[in-house]
């Protein structure tokens, strides 16, 4: 009996053991806390290869989830990746920290326009990592007519065949550039106004998810869905019914960056895996993986034809005119925000 | 009436079980669709082992429950032979002491717990997933070893005692003995029960340390893998295996 | 609240308090000469002092204070009225503006609203109504298998508790996998001729899910009583001439009530507190007072902690009410539970 207990025991703290490896590894570390599915992983073991650095890969769904793990654990993460409209207040509360370009050569290679974007007007806290667009994916099997506005979502024709994004900038950005007010707004009638319009839709609305939509799209369980355009060309790509628009009111453009929080552990191996992405051959593979919008110009030129004529993920001019970027809004404002939206998560 | 009692019975097993019999099924399907048969494969099986992500949470899993198994028994056991010891009043309060985690829904003492760590900015993963594990174990192991204490002679350690043995020995040869079924059952419950927890274990790890449901819930919200099916069949064939143990086990007490 | 830095008063608390611990220990055990036994639980009463009592003092010390960590009702307030906190918030010139222009609070969505109590409200409603369906179904269930004369009767408990320790989630995925659009249920539905239901994304599909994940902690107590008892009273009861009807009214059923209860309190409790189920069989659609506490936790990109506690402790003490409640039909506790 006893002998039984003293086995368990040992194997218990051996076990135990094991899981710590990452974090404890004999060499150097760099923890990632990123999307799920927004990196070829195979590009970490190149990095590792190369550099000896082993890769610790965390995940979030939502940009506020990511926020609220950031703030609450400091120094778990080294390199995090949020959504653009973050970084402005992530900046204000001191949470990242400047990047030492000097470690980051292949920043060249960054499409010019987007290397000061207006959260990050001197370069000194990102790198963009991935762009894309808002719109709305569509499968031409289902939906006969020429869908380019986001009236379409509100058509009865669909109801319970269209799939919601369940994300609050962006759903409530698409109500308020439906009525032609601005993403950003502060004005509470012009919001009300939106969740009013989110509230009716939500009958006609079969579900609202994050992750999911792209397969159940690829899959054809629904006529319509609001998508990102990476998630949309993932989606288009296996199933070669789907399209995707940019809807003529307008939408959101937005840039994801790298950043490195202040209290990252292990900033220089961070910098070091920026600029391993930011390698021509890296951002190639990464966004053929990926396959978003890549601010890499040396990468593009790589891709060729295949990425230049897809208007999905190199959108014309025009579209990119009229969408918007989100901007962080003042606390008292985020919380309208929020509590719009909890009373449209609410509705039933 | 016979026929339409057996029936019901029947009928009421049939449908938990057509979810979990349709998995398992659906686990050897060659195909990733839900409804088409593509032919019979091990393939997704092969998948399930060679990834990282589900092989680490399986050993986080693993060892938390052991770990967890193992100090709430021990922590429990001697409670419960302190409780079982004490004057009524005192032993009253324990007990419903006691019963509060026993009690507080899961959601609750997640988030507790979580106030905690964050508060005296420990900071969360393995070990605060382990303690939280340990805090909800260990009132089921006293109520575990509580009954095979009742059962005990009571004054079988006050004897051992008289006639010279120290407190640690009669600890050890006279009451430990007696209650040792209970032990080992509460020991038992206490694995299961952190093998098998998702709630608390959710907000008390960081993303870095996932256990098997916490893996589950963030890879359910983008879309059922095949490779759960294949993990659903093994934890099923596993669970029963367990289970019929603890069934002999007991079975073999009562007699 | 971005940082939380432990005051120092509450170090010195927590070093008093050792202290103390440590103090009446030593004291307990001079006292009594030697070791008494319930010093063995002592470890387990500092244990659950620190994992226990505390976090639950610190859930009820964020529900009564700001972000700032001044004493307030306002999260409580908030539970009220979900508006609450917002409106506080706004710019009190941009109020008057807007009512400058003959606007109420209504007009700008921020008038008194319901949500946290609707949700709850809605929760227990699902609660009870899953709880009574299980013991609709299950009841019968336990007694026919709980019958002498079914021999096979224990071994079909083994097979109700199964699914009882199998993974939540997994079992939850495995509904969720069947009522798909493209799952086997409307694929037979289809077959049938009845053509496709959308299944999931709605409240039946939660209710489903619920009574599916609890319907096995049901069973499982009432069997277990209804097993114990002495079958020799039912028959006693019969030999007296009572017909069968009468011998469960009068006998069976009053002595299963700790069993009843049992059953009530392990599926009751969790269908109030549940997110998960909504989580995946809801598709986002449904939210119960599980998820819009999980959303105030891990979700919002503000600190929304103390509305989030507040809730929390309406939601502990609806639970201990409920229970007291219980206990007072239960005194004993003799039903099956869970051991």
């Amino acid at each position: 009996m006893k002998k039984l207990v003293s086995l368990v025991c040992a194997v218990a703290l051996c076990l135990s053991l094991l899981p710590q490896r990452g974090a404890l590894a004999a060499g150097e570390v760099v923890n990632v806390y990123n999307w799920f599915d927004y990196m070829d992983e195979e590009v970490y073991d190149l990095f590792e290869q190369e550099t000896g650095i082993h890769v610790n890969k965390m995940y979030f769904t939502t940009n506020e989830e990511m926020m609220l793990q950031v703030r609450v654990s400091p120094g778990a993460y080294d390199l995090v990746i949020p959504s653009d409209y973050c970084v402005e207040r992530m900046i204000t509360e001191g949470m990242i920290q400047k990047l030492n370009f000097d470690n980051i050569p292949n920043f060249e290679n960054v499409i010019p326009s987007l290397q000061t974007p207006d959260y990050d007007p001197e370069h000194e806290y990102c790198v963009p990592f991935m762009w894309g667009t808002l719109g709305i994916l569509y499968d031409t099997t289902k939906v006969e007519e020429e869908v380019d506005s986001w009236s379409i979502l509100w058509d009865e024709k669909y109801a319970e065949n269209i799939i919601m994004l369940a994300s609050m900038r962006d759903t409530m950005g698409l109500a308020l550039k439906y009525l032609g007010y601005s993403m950003n707004t502060h004005d509470v009638l012009e919001l009300k106004a939106a969740t009013d319009l989110l509230i009716a839709q939500k009958p006609l609305a079969k579900a609202y998810y994050v992750d999911e939509t792209k397969d159940k799209m690829a899959a054809g369980d629904a006529a319509l869905a609001v998508m990102w355009s990476g998630d949309a060309l993932y989606a288009m790509d296996l199933n070669e019914n789907l399209d995707y628009v940019v809807p003529k009111e307008g939408s959101n453009i937005w840039i994801d960056p790298m950043v490195i929080p202040s209290t990252a552990k292990n900033k220089e191996n961070a910098e070091k895996l920026i600029n391993f992405l930011c390698r021509p051959d890296i951002a190639q593979r990464n966004c053929e993986y990926i396959w978003y919008s890549s601010p890499n110009a040396a990468a593009i030129e790589l891709m060729g034809e295949d990425y230049t004529e897809n208007a999905t993920i190199n959108p014309p001019q025009d579209v990119i005119d009229r969408c918007e970027f989100f901007h962080d809004l003042p606390e008292n404002v985020l919380k309208l925000y929020n509590t719009f939206w909890d009373q449209v998560k609410n509705a039933r | 009436m016979k026929i339409i009692k057996r029936f019901y019975v029947g009928l009421i097993l049939f449908f938990l079980y057509i979810p979990i019999v349709v998995l398992i099924v659906q686990s050897f399907n060659a195909g990733k669709s839900r409804a088409k048969w593509e032919g019979f494969s091990l393939h997704w099986y092969e998948e399930l082992f060679r990834d990282p992500n589900i092989v680490n949470s399986l050993i986080v899993t693993l060892s938390i429950a052991l770990l967890a198994a193992l100090f709430s028994t021990i922590i429990g056991t001697l409670a419960a032979i302190g409780i079982h010891a004490m004057r009524k009043k005192p032993q009253q309060l324990m007990l419903t002491l006691n019963n509060i985690p026993m009690t507080m829904p899961d959601i609750v003492t997640g988030i507790s717990l979580m106030l905690l760590f964050i508060f005296t900015q420990v900071e969360r993963g393995y070990f605060t997933m382990l303690l939280a594990h340990i805090t909800f174990d260990i009132p089921y192991v006293i109520l575990s070893v509580m009954p095979k204490l009742k059962q005990m002679n009571k004054h079988s350690y006050e004897a051992a005692l008289d006639l010279g043995a120290t407190p640690s020995y009669a600890l050890t040869h006279v009451i430990l003995p007696e209650v040792m079924p209970g032990v080992i059952t509460g020991a038992l419950l206490a694995f299961t029960l952190s093998l098998d927890d998702f709630t608390i274990s959710y907000f008390t790890t960081s993303p870095l340390v996932q256990n098997l449901s916490t893996l589950i819930y963030s890879q359910a919200r983008k879309g059922i893998k095949p490779t759960m099916n294949a993990l659903s069949a093994i934890m099923f064939v596993a669970l029963l295996a367990l289970l019929l143990l603890v069934n002999k086990r007991s079975s073999k007490q009562e007699n | 609240m971005t940082d939380f830095q432990v005051p120092l008063w509450g170090y010195v608390l927590m070093g008093i308090g050792f202290a103390a611990f440590l103090t009446l220990l030593i004291l307990y055990v001079r006292k009594n000469r030697g070791f008494k036994r319930p010093i063995f639980a002592s470890p387990y009463v500092l244990w659950i002092i620190v994992f226990t009592v505390i976090p639950c003092l610190l859930v009820a010390y964020f529900s009564f204070t700001d972000p700032a960590g001044n004493f307030t009702l306002d999260n409580f307030k908030n539970f009220w009225d979900s508006n609450y906190n917002t409106r506080k918030a706004m710019d009190p010139e941009m109020l008057s503006q807007y009512e400058a222009m003959g606007l109420t609070l209504d007009d700008l969505g921020l008038g008194r609203d319901s949500i946290n109590i609707d949700t709850l409200v809605f929760s227990l409603w699902m609660a009870f109504l899953c709880t009574a369906v299980c013991l609709l179904l299950g009841y019968p269930a336990a007694h026919i298998m709980a019958d002498r004369e079914f021999k096979l009767g224990p071994t079909l408990v083994i097979l109700f508790i199964v699914p009882m320790w199998m993974n939540f989630l997994l079992r939850t995925i495995a509904l969720m996998s069947l009522m798909e659009d493209g799952g086997l249920i409307n694929s037979v539905l289809e077959w049938l001729g009845i053509g496709r239901q959308k299944l999931l994304n709605n409240v039946p599909a939660v209710q489903v899910g619920m009574i599916y994940n609890f319907l096995p902690f049901m069973v499982f107590p009432i069997y277990n009583v209804l097993n114990k008892m002495d079958y020799k009273l039912s028959e006693a009861a019969m030999d007296l001439g009572c017909d069968k009807w009468h011998t469960f009214y009068k006998v069976t059923l009053p002595l299963s009530v700790p069993g009843i209860v049992s059953g009530i309190t392990m599926v009751f409790m969790p269908a109030v507190t549940t997110f998960y189920i909504s989580r995946l069989l809801g598709g986002g659609k449904v939210q119960l007072f599980g998820d819009l506490i999980e959303a105030k936790f891990l979700s919002t990109s503000l600190n929304e902690w103390n509305v989030g506690s507040a809730l929390s402790l309406v939601m502990m003490i609806l639970i201990l009410l409920s229970l007291g409640l219980l206990n007072k039909v239960d005194p004993d506790s003799e039903g099956g539970g869970m051991v």
